[in-house]
């Protein structure tokens, strides 16, 4: 655990170092910024239904989308760039198991997702000033955002445990996370066999109920497995060195 | 300190090892010479614990590297052949990190490590710099203090010459030299003369096998079957060889240049003869000027020609 938290402080230290951070936590604070500020005024010019369905709902879907844009971003360099600068190798040599390197790269960049959602609390902050309103339906939006992002993360580390380049690290997460958002949107086009595993692994439907201020532990059991499935494959691919060879 | 036992390495269908067997004690530099591709640096990567051997055992300082694989590692400083630095970070902060997962607690036991590191070193001047922003032969120095923090007793340096200029080289040599005194160092090359500047014994891997393994003079001799040596003089190339063929010891001559003056010419001469006194007595006998009488290292290649095909008839 402690040697996790050195590792996650150090790539910390790297993303802050360096523009990346500063920007992607930039682009998501503008575009949240812009989607509440849409959202919001569309919910009081046309008003339709409470604010859950009105108007959070439709502000955490578009959270989402921006989650999906900017998290592969997030997780693309923090093992690629480590195969290709050599210093995966030597991180190898120390006394720090696969599964502590894992853990402090998610929690690197956990901690990054979790700032720039932070960001996005400012409107919600200032319209419960001037209007006051119900905050659990916000908090379950929430808790839907932290969940899926954790799953992004997983899958965006498991794509960068694979790929040496960064670029093909983003497209794999871009690939894996936008085919499972939506494999269930036409029905039509799968089996009726099939029918149930693809609606029951996608992500559109999990985090609706999230979205709309409802939490089922069932949606927070599948986010869960949806994240240890990916750090798992991670897992299995750091470990593949023993026969694939380090390069 | 670092010692194999019969390691065994297969890639797909490709054997990079076969049972390459080696120890290396405190105190001493062991240098590993061969060819690119000979399975250096996959030797290298089973010491180092980055992943298990097919077949045999490593160990460090007596700890098993797959049974034991923490406390080994935590005994062994790596240093890969790239240098693997994140750019965006300070020398202290690298040195921090790794020390961290050797296992050094914050503090001054921390504190007191990377100092070490660093006066050994000499990254005083730049600790606080991004490494990003070092010269090469800056970042090399902070790999190799990168090892030494924790105080690892034994060290794997992969070709830590490679890609230097030749003052970077003779530093990084002169390092390696330090560190030999109190620790195990395990050092590979693919340059002769490296290693039988800095070792005190040389193992000699070949296609994935130990070829030879003994103090580096014996083996130099060894590997140097024959010896060549360039002579300048002013004459024109061909009376220089029809002069230096009669010297007793002379194998065999060839002009290097035209037919202008001064003249050069390589002469092949019998192992364990030096013949650069017969060679420059019959010069000047002729009456020549001598300008340069240079004994030519065989190439590493030429001398594993000789080593693989065995003595020549």
């Amino acid at each position: 655990m402690k040697k996790a938290l050195a590792i996650c402080r150090r790539d910390l230290g790297i993303m802050f170092g360096g523009p990346l951070a500063w920007t992607l936590i930039g682009a998501f604070t503008f575009l949240s910024g812009y989607f509440f500020y849409s959202d919001l005024t569309f919910y009081v010019l046309f008003g339709g239904g409470g604010l859950p369905t009105g108007l959070w709902r439709y502000v955490f879907l578009h959270y989402r989308l921006v989650a999906m844009l900017v998290v592969p971003l997030v997780t693309m360099r923090l093992l690629a760039e480590e195969r290709k600068l050599g210093t995966l190798e030597l991180m190898w040599s120390l006394p720090v198991r696969d599964r502590e390197v894992l853990g402090g790269k998610f929690l690197a960049a956990a901690i990054v997702y979790v700032i720039m959602l932070a960001g996005t609390a400012v409107g919600p902050a200032v319209l419960f000033v001037l209007h006051p309103f119900a905050v659990g339906p916000v908090l379950a939006g929430y808790l839907g955002m932290v969940l899926l992002g954790f799953g992004f993360i997983a899958c965006g580390l498991a794509a960068s445990a694979i790929a040496e380049n960064q670029v093909v690290s983003a497209m794999l997460t871009y690939g894996v996370i936008v085919f499972l958002w939506f494999a269930s949107t036409n029905e039509a086009a799968i089996g009726e066999g099939v029918a149930w595993i693809v609606v029951g692994l996608s992500l559109f439907d999990r985090f609706s109920g999230f979205a709309q201020g409802v939490v089922d532990l069932r949606d927070v059991v599948f986010f869960a497995a949806f994240a240890a499935l990916f750090l798992f494959l991670a897992l299995q691919t750091l470990g593949a060195r023993a026969w694939r060879g380090v390069a | 300190m670092i010692e194999a036992r019969q390691l065994t390495k297969r890639f797909g269908g490709r054997t990079a090892i076969d049972g390459v067997t080696l120890r290396v004690a405190r105190g001493e530099v062991v240098g590993f010479l061969g060819p690119n591709g000979a399975g250096k640096s996959t030797t290298f990567r089973i010491l180092a614990g980055i992943f298990p051997p097919d077949a045999g055992t490593a160990s460090i300082d007596g700890l098993d590297l797959e049974r034991e694989p923490l406390a080994a590692r935590r005994r062994l400083g790596y240093v890969p052949e790239r240098p693997a630095l994140q750019h965006d970070l300070t020398v202290d902060d690298q040195l921090a990190f790794v020390a961290a997962l050797r296992d050094v607690p914050a503090g001054a036991a921390r504190r007191e490590t990377m100092e070490h590191a660093i006066a050994r070193t000499g990254l005083a001047d730049v600790r606080r710099r991004r490494i990003g922003a070092l010269s090469r032969g800056f970042r090399q120095r902070v790999s190799l203090a990168t090892a030494l923090v924790g105080d690892p007793p034994a060290l794997l340096l992969d070709e830590p010459t490679v890609g230097l200029d030749p003052a970077q080289s003779a530093e990084t040599r002169r390092f390696v030299r330090e560190f030999g005194r109190d620790h195990a160092v395990f050092v590979s090359s693919h340059i002769l003369a490296d290693v039988e500047a800095l070792c005190d014994r040389v193992v000699v891997l070949h296609r994935g096998r130990v070829l030879a393994d003994g103090d580096p003079a014996t083996l130099a001799a060894r590997l140097r079957r024959t010896s060549y040596v360039d002579v300048e003089a002013a004459a024109p190339a061909e009376r220089l060889a029809g002069i230096l063929a009669s010297v007793a010891g002379v194998l065999g001559t060839a002009p290097l240049a035209g037919p202008s003056e001064p003249g050069r010419c390589r002469v092949e001469v019998a192992l364990g003869h030096d013949v650069r006194p017969a060679i420059a007595a019959a010069i000047a006998a002729a009456g020549i000027g001598l300008f340069a009488l240079v004994p030519v290292e065989p190439s590493l290649e030429e001398a594993f020609l000789a080593l693989t095909e065995g003595p020549r008839a």
